[in-house]
């Protein structure tokens, strides 16, 4: 197919790469250097997809970020993506996109019946009729809305792309690149600052690559083009193209997204497809310019209605044609040099300019070309469906309310221009006021609050002159305060047409009888007479009117709408537009991809791995692992066909049999030293420290202030000041960073060091009746005996030449040892134990066999110490003293505190003695009782008892010592199962504790 | 993302540290008797300024210290930051 739209000659495209691409299923063909716009305009395609709620034509209306219409779901390397902007995205070799919000074509869209329907479907239609029934939300209207809402669809599947983060630091950072960012980054760079220059387009030059100025002797475009490739050679800058600068948060923290592969066919080897850059920057130059906006006229949405400058720049980028017979709608003289720009290449424009004399140097420059020229016209309506075939047009009068003899005008597109709005977004999510500028009709910045300037036209100065001068002295004096250089570069000398003033006219009153749409928010389909009814209704607040219409929402976020709302909102209520305010904006400026915002942080990489030295001897040996927090450790370990209960109960039972070993390098160790530790000690645990002798541990219990368990593990002396500190895997961060809370803040005048030393030490839990046997096997010249080396004590010795420490120390409740090396030695350990231990019958044994033997030990865990229960509960009262003060001692006598039914851990089984209970199952007394059916406790672990060959469970149970015997049901309405049950003592094995003093 | 100057490490970003809440809280003396109102509010209640605020930040992931920083709850602007010892007036 012929690319009849486009121009022989003109434009910035390759002509010598020709690019076949798909839309809608249909083949074309564009040139490098094309967006998917470009080229479809290029081929006469306009229709592009259906708007939001009416599901009316829509076609292109911009050239880039703003625009409201064309977004499509794009198709790439086996990949799609929804919310793409037709005008932003490049072309590619085999680029494939579909229209959305249509079906089933776009052509021929069913949902277009709602532009007839129209008036059951008005401002805040939602809020009004999907309120009742109430049981059809669930089943029929969210389903509906769900299905209604969005533009495109997002891919269920993974997505296989890589997408980086990157943090920079820089003196300055420049977001945009058109006249007022080249200047200020050129003369910043040029006094020696770390500048980033960041252009959203492929292209550098922003107006520059447009406009007809001159800037020192050469074309705009070509000034561009030398500052650009002199920044480009400069080590201290950074220039970056595809790159949007999307929003402006704390402390000078930018975050710009960099596409980097979104215009390639496919992301090449070891590139990312898209980097989110974190830009600390010491000082800020917003050169983001200005985005024109339209006129509101009837059925000013049709496809071939497009922005002014959107008009240009396609044919002087692009060399296409947005029409071939255009009529252009201007307020201002901007839109003059479209005209000109048509007229150059053999098109003749029909001028409607609603001022009535407006005399400068660009009309004159029209009329002597011959264009046609009618002042005190306007567009009243496009005519057409899918594409604009006609216009009617006419006077107005100068106070613009009266409108003359309605002609028509026959035309293919209609090229808007209402003036210009400073894009203000970067500036005011800095925490700016905007002020509201009179000569523009538009917001400008207000007072900077952080370290940053605006400049050019997204500062209100739309004359090339000012905008330079400006510009250049900003980053010269940016520069200078940060570099405390003194090079300061002559601002060239520039040319461009001088432009007459515009005209606040911004919406073409209806003609008497007509019923004509006058769209203000095109990608939501927000009309005049919906904001009336919002007023009309009650709304006042422009946030109120905002979300109660959708006006200037959506993926576009209102940039070509916003203004002319709130110029609506302050004609209906006779205020003036800065007392009607505009609502606030928001990062992101632009839609991000949420691949990029996720970074590399996804799967396995969303939190570091942390793995024990034994890790490969466990992966070599069939562990079967289980994330515990950050770290990895074997749930147990595989023989045969065993799943995770027979090979938990086989580990449990061989500790309980023989003798097993356990990596427990994971618990949190922290070395606390010094004069006053013992002191610390005793202030932090719940239990007496002071007189813990030499060579001894301890279990102690600690508290936060509000009385609830934090933690427990045991504290062993290794000499007069140094105690070893043992925490739980989980807690060990949040424990180290509590110690040193309170000797940082509270306490600082004891005199007491902690410091992390998890991983410095590997560690093995050697537990079973044969342990002992095992551990005189591997330290042959010690002595283990029970009098030498009871419960609770601590002996140095070495394993084959390696130090080692020994605690004897049982979670398992059976004689059990731990052995700590250091880390390096870990692996060494292990291995010695193993071989050792084969005579002993030994088994590695995992963290369900471990759960398994503490739960019918009633040890208290994690799942009993949940942050919602004191030392009373979980039976660890004994532990309290009633002498001395720790840490959140006075909160243990409060009411509730003290009740004498509080909840109490005990231990529960099933009547049946088969049945396993589900964790977080409730125990109530009555299983059919009424619901809300009073619950008396929870099922905090459960396990199969090795010793008696039978589920068993702990609970936290209201007054659980006195229910001890009392027959209860588990109900677990997730796993659908009620379960009677006895309720025993916690301690469910030796519960005298004989074990592991033996 | 906010940038905080640690006393001890200079200029950080934000995700170095660990906010630690209200700086002027005190905690009673140990073996002090204290009314359970007192010991309430020490434990539990928290004024929510708006405005300039004294507050505790820990720099977990630097050299492990807690310090003082004074910011604007509203703008998060960091007038002064201060080791434990120091005084922010």
């Amino acid at each position: 197919m012929s690319q009849e739209y486009r121009l022989d000659k003109v434009g910035l495209v390759n002509r010598d790469k020709k690019i076949s691409f798909k839309f809608n299923g249909k083949k074309y063909f564009g040139y490098e250097g094309d967006t998917l716009a470009s080229a479809l305009i290029a081929n006469g395609v306009h229709l592009v997809g259906r708007s939001f709620k009416y599901h009316r034509p829509r076609g292109f209306f911009g050239a880039g970020v703003d625009e409201p219409y064309a977004i499509v779901q794009l198709y790439r390397n086996g990949e799609t993506d929804p919310n793409c902007r037709a005008t932003e995205q490049e072309l590619f070799e085999g680029l494939e996109a579909k229209s959305v919000n249509c079906w089933p074509s776009v052509n021929f869209d069913i949902g277009a019946i709602n532009n007839f329907l129209n008036i059951f479907l008005p401002a805040g239609f939602y809020y009004k009729t999907f309120m009742w029934p109430r049981s059809f939300w669930y089943r029929i209207y969210e389903p509906f809305i769900r299905k209604a809402a969005g533009f495109g669809s997002a891919s269920k599947k993974h997505d296989k792309e890589r997408y980086e983060h990157k943090y920079e630091y820089c003196d300055l950072l420049v977001t945009g690149s058109g006249p007022s960012g080249l200047a200020s980054a050129y003369s910043a760079a040029k006094n020696g600052a770390k500048v980033i220059l960041a252009e959203d387009k492929p292209r550098f030059g922003g107006s520059l690559l447009t406009s007809e100025a001159n800037i020192g002797n050469q074309s705009g475009k070509e000034w561009a083009e030398k500052i650009i490739s002199e920044l480009q050679e400069m080590p201290n800058v950074t220039v970056k193209n595809r790159s949007q600068v999307f929003g402006y948060y704390d402390h000078n923290m930018l975050v710009m997204s960099e596409r980097i592969s979104d215009h390639l066919p496919e992301t090449k080897k070891f590139t990312p497809k898209q980097r989110l850059w974190y830009i600390r920057a010491k000082e800020v130059a917003i050169s983001s310019g200005s985005i024109e906006r339209p006129i509101v006229f009837g059925n000013n949405d049709t496809p071939g209605v497009v922005l002014s400058s959107a008009a240009k720049e396609y044919l002087k980028v692009y060399g296409v044609l947005v029409g071939k017979k255009p009529l252009i709608f201007t307020n201002n003289d901007s839109a003059y040099e479209t005209a000109i720009e048509f007229k150059k290449n053999g098109i003749t424009p029909v001028v409607l300019d609603s001022r009535s004399n407006p005399d400068s140097e660009i009309i004159s420059e029209a009329v002597s070309m011959d264009i046609d020229i009618r002042f005190s016209h306007v567009v009243v309506a496009a005519k057409g469906y899918k594409k604009v075939k006609k216009a009617e047009i006419t006077k107005i009068s100068e106070d613009k309310n009266e409108l003359g003899k309605i002609e028509n005008i026959n035309c293919d597109c209609i090229c808007v221009s209402g003036f210009w709005t400073p894009t203000i977004h970067l500036s005011s999510q800095s925490g700016n006021k905007t002020k509201f500028d009179e000569k523009i009709d538009a917001f400008i910045p207000g007072k900077s609050k952080q370290n940053e300037t605006t400049l050019g036209s997204a500062n209100g100065v739309f004359n090339l002159e000012d905008t330079l001068k400006t510009s250049f002295e900003a980053g010269y004096e940016i520069s200078k305060k940060i570099t405390k250089n003194d090079n300061k570069i002559s601002i060239p000398q520039s040319y461009e047409k001088k432009q007459s003033k515009h005209d606040k006219f911004w919406c073409v009153p209806l003609p008497k009888n007509k019923k004509y749409k006058r769209f203000l928010d095109f990608q939501n389909d927000v009309s005049v007479t919906d904001i009336e009814l919002a007023l009309r209704e009650g709304y006042r607040s422009i946030e109120h009117v905002k979300r109660y219409t959708t006006l200037g929402m959506a993926t576009d976020q209102g940039k070509t709408s916003n203004l002319n709302g709130l110029q609506l909102v302050s004609s209906i209520e006779n205020k003036v537009v800065p007392s009607v305010g505009h609502t606030t904006f928001r990062p992101p400026y632009t839609p991000v991809c949420i691949g990029a915002i996720v970074g590399r942080e996804i799967g396995k990489h969303s939190k570091p791995t942390r793995k024990s030295p034994m890790h490969s001897w466990h992966e070599k040996n069939n562990a079967v692992f289980v994330d515990a927090g950050v770290w990895l450790r074997p749930r147990y370990y595989k023989r045969g066909n065993e799943n995770l209960f027979l090979a938990s109960k086989r580990e449990a039972e061989n500790v309980r049999k023989n003798v097993g070993v356990c990596d427990v390098t994971t618990l949190g160790k922290i070395d606390v030293k010094g004069p006053d530790a013992a002191e610390f000690l005793n202030r932090v645990y719940t239990n007496a420290w002071l007189k813990l002798p030499i060579g001894k541990a301890r279990y102690g219990v600690m508290l936060r202030e509000d009385g609830i368990v934090m933690d427990d593990g045991t504290t062993t002396r290794i000499s007069e000041n140094h105690y070893h500190m043992t925490t739980t895997t989980a807690q060990a961060a949040n424990v180290l960073s509590h110690l040193e809370y309170y000797l940082q803040v509270v306490w600082p005048k004891l005199n007491v060091n902690v410091v992390s030393t998890t991983e410095q030490w590997a560690g093995a839990a050697i537990a079973g009746p044969k342990s002992r046997l095992l551990m005189q096997k591997l330290f042959k010249d010690l002595d283990v005996s029970n009098e030498s080396l009871p419960f609770m004590g601590y002996v140095e010795s070495n394993l084959s030449g390696v130090p080692a420490r020994i605690f004897r120390i049982s979670f398992s409740g059976e004689l059990a040892y731990e052995v700590n090396v250091e880390s390096d030695n870990g692996n060494f350990m292990w291995e010695k134990i193993m071989e050792a231990g084969q005579e002993f019958q030994i088994q590695p044994y995992g963290t369900e066999a471990l759960s398994t033997l503490r739960i019918e030990m009633g040890h208290v865990a994690g799942s009993e110490l949940d942050g919602r229960t004191i030392p009373y509960d979980n039976g660890l009262d004994g532990l309290v003293s009633k002498k001395k003060d720790f840490i959140g001692k006075r909160s243990l006598i409060r009411k509730a505190f003290t009740a004498k039914d509080r909840q109490r851990v005990v231990g529960v089984v099933p009547l049946d003695k088969k049945t396993s209970i589900p964790e977080g199952s409730h125990l109530v007394k009555d299983a059919k009782a009424k619901l809300p059916n009073p619950k008396l406790g929870h099922i905090s672990a459960s396990c199969w008892s090795v010793e008696h060959n039978n589920p068993f469970s702990l609970a936290i149970l209201k007054d659980g010592k006195n229910m001890i015997g009392q027959k209860l049901f588990a109900m677990s309405p997730l796993k659908n199962k009620t379960i009677p049950v006895e309720i025993v003592s916690s301690h469910y094995v030796d519960p005298k504790g004989e074990r592991v003093r033996s | 993302m906010l940038y905080i100057k640690c006393p001890y490490c200079g200029m950080r970003s934000q995700n170095e540290f660990a906010y630690g809440g209200d700086a002027n809280v005190k905690r009673p003396e140990l073996n002090e008797e204290v009314s359970d109102k007192i010991w309430d509010e020490f434990v539990y209640l928290r004024k929510s300024p708006r405005g300039k605020h004294i507050e505790l930040w820990h720099h977990i992931s630097g050299c492990r210290q807690w310090f003082k920083v004074q910011r604007d709850t509203t703008t998060h602007e960091i007038f002064r930051t201060a080791a434990i010892n120091e005084d922010i007036k």
